[in-house]
């Protein structure tokens, strides 16, 4: 079972590279931009992880994209490809939101479990839709979750201009926010003095959630079959739409609990946005896509690949700081991740049948082999 | 022909072989595809290439194709050392290739498809109407009616396979690979097809041949070369050379081609269809008016051409293709017209699918995985909601032994498998379930004579245990071997039913042309009983009581 081993440790290996390759990319953008990339990595490492309390909010940025990531690697191990994380998340952000602003005075012990839920069930909903589309009327997902994104967002805008809008703000300066919710509602801080909260181990324990689920579970066998081959599913008894649908939910479930970790995790403990299309999410929806693809869609593997894409966004503002250098900068970092990631599966295939061949393995050696990996490991 | 022009130069001396692959070795990760080989082909000759899914025939004709290059060993055309390098190379050589699975566009015509991927020379656009011509005189030239004009969506199998082999021969190959060029035709196509292929030999051609019909490679062959496990074991000629001997030469030991059928006396009506009709994938009635029982202890077999309507009633029985209004399937008298695979299942039917990767397992899932693909659910394998691995590990382990599946874990992804492996992965799975009625598609299509021998002995311990089976299969030998009832397909009906005993090669042959159905009788009248090489060591009385009788009356009158 050498091979086995070999060709897993390359699963970690190859996007380690891709990664490093990416961030020489970023030095060469920094020295572009007229500073020194080593001051630049040494801004960025201090941003993210320097003090108790940066490291803390690095966490809490990574909290939305574990939450997410987590979520996609369910949907896309099920061959459905969840673009909605947007969307979702704020559709459950708004359930969870409106659930808080009607019944504040619910004790926390009651209220905090469910607005979480209800964060779940709105992010479930929104994400159903687009599976219901694609199981039954064969509508592509990719299209229609985008386009949820859209219809979400103008939602959200109507909803805190209007209906759910900070009374103090009509008077004011009307911006598009909630006012303060009730503190039965937030996230407890689990590390005083920093901004540590429960939604990391919410995140955490999702992200080992959908690793038993997938891999423990008869639901995450039929989801993992219909996304190998849902012909041979379908004749063997697994019905491919529901898991489709059922997929698409819990993926959408896990963008609306990020949604809701959002919300009540946050330092002003009320929803807002800019009216933008990333005011309130921070494009969280996307890079927890960006972050479980980094981790192999596996679950486990997106934890850290989730904490690294954190400490990029903190590190990035800290480079802003430190060396006026835009924080946008991160974002073009992530796209070029995703370039090297993506295309380094094929080096990596190349790397493991190179590796087969002088070892005198079998012919056959795909992606399967990591899969062996997981599950043999178990 | 401008592929003249590059061709090397001819050597006309007959007495120098055609072709000659001297000691050729071609080595993959962990395997040796061809040890040592030496083929040789003169011209005017069928020289037969057999073996069976692994042997390394398809390695040892890919380099001839200049797919892949020989580790060692040299490759002598018309008496001159050569490195082919690609198939734009070999096709230059006049090296032509018909393939099991045809090349052709079917949305153009036949003179495009022929013109498709010729150099176009000095002109920007190939003049259609020369290659038509040129199309109509090759096709005069050995008796291959085609219409250059028409599209090949439009044609036959047995046309289409025309259509390759006027590809080739418009290219002007000297020397012709056929890969089991009768899998998809009517004995009487054979026929024909092998009536061409002679006259090509007679005009100087040198053919190679492959395939695993052995009483065809018998028939037309005027030597034959036996690999196994990439090595050659044998040469022979037809003369010397019977089916059993050939089989035991391919497989390297005894083998059983007519396994012994036990007297079972039939039960009650297991499966049973009423004028079922399925709508096919271009909207055409793919299943049009199907009459036909299925009782407990008896193997009905349906033959067929492919592509008249028999993949489409095994996925309506499975519960994966939709019937018509006014369809009725029942299984154990539960009616399952409208349900899907998961209650047909319930119903007590098993499955094994005509597209083993397809529809039959997940490549990418491990052993263990597919062998629970239907089962996976099962309370047993459950403690609070999750898997228990050791009682999942127990009883696969049980299966694999039981049937003999060859894999080197249960965590082997079992794509990695052969396709016997495979087929008796499936068929574990399928058994398990203790089914009333089994469905089985193609069962041995693709498998290895050892896998396929398995395969049988398992169909018949079912039906000696009273199941219903319902085997669906294009290889007549594997049909008149297993069946007690025949039933014959043609463009969506049962055209004929016979019981077992008065079934011939060429009757059903006929049928399966869609010869009506008093001319298939005649035929049948002719020739009482079976003359089929498969039946040699199998008494006719062997076969289903006379009871059967009833049900062969023709279903499909009209």
């Amino acid at each position: 079972m050498r091979r086995v081993v070999g060709t897993r440790v390359l699963g970690g290996v190859v996007p380690l590279g891709a990664a490093l390759v990416a961030f020489l990319f970023g030095a060469v953008m920094i020295l572009a931009l007229g500073a020194n990339p080593l001051d630049g990595l040494v801004a960025m490492v201090d941003g993210a992880f320097g003090t108790p309390d940066r490291l803390a909010t690095t966490m809490v940025r990574a909290a939305p994209l574990l939450l997410v990531g987590a979520g996609i690697t369910v949907a896309f191990r099920s061959r459905v490809v969840n673009i909605g994380g947007e969307g979702q998340i704020v559709i459950g952000a708004l359930l969870g939101t409106a659930i808080a602003l009607t019944i504040p005075d619910t004790p926390k012990i009651l209220l905090l479990p469910i607005v979480l839920l209800a964060g779940m069930v709105g992010g479930a909903f929104w994400g159903a839709i687009p599976g219901v589309l694609k199981a039954y009327a064969a509508v592509n997902e990719i299209l229609s979750t985008i386009m949820l994104n859209l219809v979400a967002i103008q939602v959200m805008n109507v909803l805190l201009r209007g209906p759910m809008i900070d009374p103090a703000e009509l008077e004011g300066s009307r911006i598009p926010q909630t006012q303060r919710l009730t503190d039965n509602a937030a996230l407890p801080i689990l590390v005083p003095g920093t901004r540590f909260h429960l939604g990391i181990v919410i995140a955490i324990a999702a992200a080992l959630t959908v690793w038993v689920v997938l891999w423990r579970t008869p639901l995450g066998f039929r989801l993992r079959a219909v996304g190998y081959n849902p012909d041979a599913a379908r004749a063997s008894g697994i019905s491919v739409e529901r898991s489709i649908v059922t997929a698409m939910a819990i993926s959408g479930s896990l963008s609306g609990l990020a949604g809701a970790v959002l919300v009540f995790g946050s330092e002003s403990l009320r929803m807002v946005t800019d009216g933008s299309s990333v005011g309130f999410t921070g494009s969280a929806g996307f890079n927890g896509i960006v972050a479980a693809l980094f981790g192999g869609l596996h679950p486990l593997w997106t934890i850290p690949s989730s904490f690294l894409f954190g400490s990029l966004l903190t590190g990035a503002n800290n480079l802003q700081r430190a060396l006026q250098i835009p924080a946008p900068l991160a974002i073009a970092l992530n796209g070029i991740i995703v370039i090297f990631v993506v295309s380094s599966g094929r080096v990596r295939h190349l790397i493991e049948d190179r590796m087969l061949r002088e070892k005198g393995g079998l012919p056959h050696s795909h992606e399967t082999t990591d899969d062996v990996a997981v599950t043999g490991e178990v | 022909m401008e592929s003249l022009a590059t061709a090397p130069e001819r050597v006309e001396n007959t007495d120098v072989p055609l072709l000659e692959m001297r000691n050729i070795t071609k080595r993959f990760p962990g395997v040796v595809a061809n040890d040592d080989v030496s083929f040789d082909l003169r011209r005017g000759e069928v020289h037969t290439l057999l073996g069976e899914n692994g042997a390394g025939k398809s390695t040892l004709m890919k380099i001839l194709f200049g797919l892949y290059q020989p580790d060692e060993g040299q490759i002598l055309l018309r008496g001159n050392p050569v490195e082919i390098t690609s198939p734009t190379n070999a096709i230059g050589m006049r090296i032509g290739m018909v393939h099991q699975h045809f090349m052709l566009v079917p949305t153009l015509s036949v003179a495009e498809n022929v013109a498709l991927g010729l150099k176009p020379g000095w002109r920007p656009s190939t003049n259609l109407g020369a290659v038509s011509s040129r199309i109509v005189e090759i096709s005069e030239r050995y008796g291959l009616a085609v219409d250059p004009s028409i599209e090949v969506w439009k044609l036959s199998v047995g046309e289409r396979q025309r259509v390759e082999i006027i590809k080739a021969l418009y290219r002007d190959a000297e020397l012709l690979v056929l890969d089991e060029p009768t899998a998809v035709l009517t004995p009487q196509e054979v026929d024909d097809l092998f009536v061409i292929l002679r006259q090509m030999t007679a005009n100087g051609r040198g053919l190679v041949f492959i395939s695993h019909k052995l009483h065809e490679v018998i028939e037309l062959s005027d030597r034959i070369t036996v690999l196994r496990n990439g090595r050659v074991t044998g040469h022979t000629v037809p003369a010397d050379a019977d089916r059993h001997q050939l089989a035991q030469m391919m497989v390297g030991r005894e083998v059983v081609l007519a396994p012994d059928k036990a007297s079972v006396e039939p039960g009650d009506v297991r499966l049973s269809l009423r004028d079922v009709k399925v709508i096919g994938d271009r909207g055409t009635m793919a299943v049009n008016g199907v009459d036909l029982d299925v009782r407990a202890g008896e193997i009905v077999g349906i033959a067929g051409v492919s592509g008249n309507g028999q993949r489409e009633l095994a996925e309506t029985i499975a519960g994966l293709r939709p019937a018509r209004r006014g369809s009725v399937v029942e299984i154990d008298g539960v009616d399952v017209t409208a349900a899907n695979s998961a209650t047909t299942r319930a119903a007590g039917l098993a499955y094994v699918p005509e597209e083993r990767m397809k529809d039959g397992a997940i490549g990418e899932f491990d052993v263990k995985e597919n062998l629970l693909l239907i089962n996976h659910d099962d309370s047993r394998f459950l403690r609070s909601g999750l898997f228990r691995s050791e009682r999942m590990a127990e009883h696969c382990h049980r299966l694999v032994d039981a049937f003999s599946v060859k894999t080197p874990s249960l965590e082997t992804p079992t794509k990695s498998l052969s396709g016997g492996n495979i087929q008796k992965l499936i068929l574990a799975r399928e058994l398990d379930s203790s089914p009333t009625v089994l469905l089985a598609a193609q069962p041995t299509r693709g498998v290895d004579i050892g896998a396929a021998e398995y395969i049988h002995s398992q169909l018949l311990a079912q039906r000696a245990d009273g199941v219903a089976i319902l085997m669906i299969s294009e290889d007549l030998d594997e049909i008149l071997a297993l069946a007690d009832r025949i039933a014959v397909m043609y463009e969506g009906k049962v055209v004929s039913v016979l019981d077992r005993p008065s079934a011939t090669r060429e009757g059903l042959g006929l049928a399966m042309a869609g010869a009506t159905v008093g001319e298939a009788d005649s035929f049948v009248a002719d020739s009482p009983i079976a003359d089929s090489p498969v039946h040699d060591s199998d008494g006719p009385d062997s076969d289903g009581p006379e009871s059967a009788v009833a049900d062969s009356e023709v279903t499909d009158a009209s």
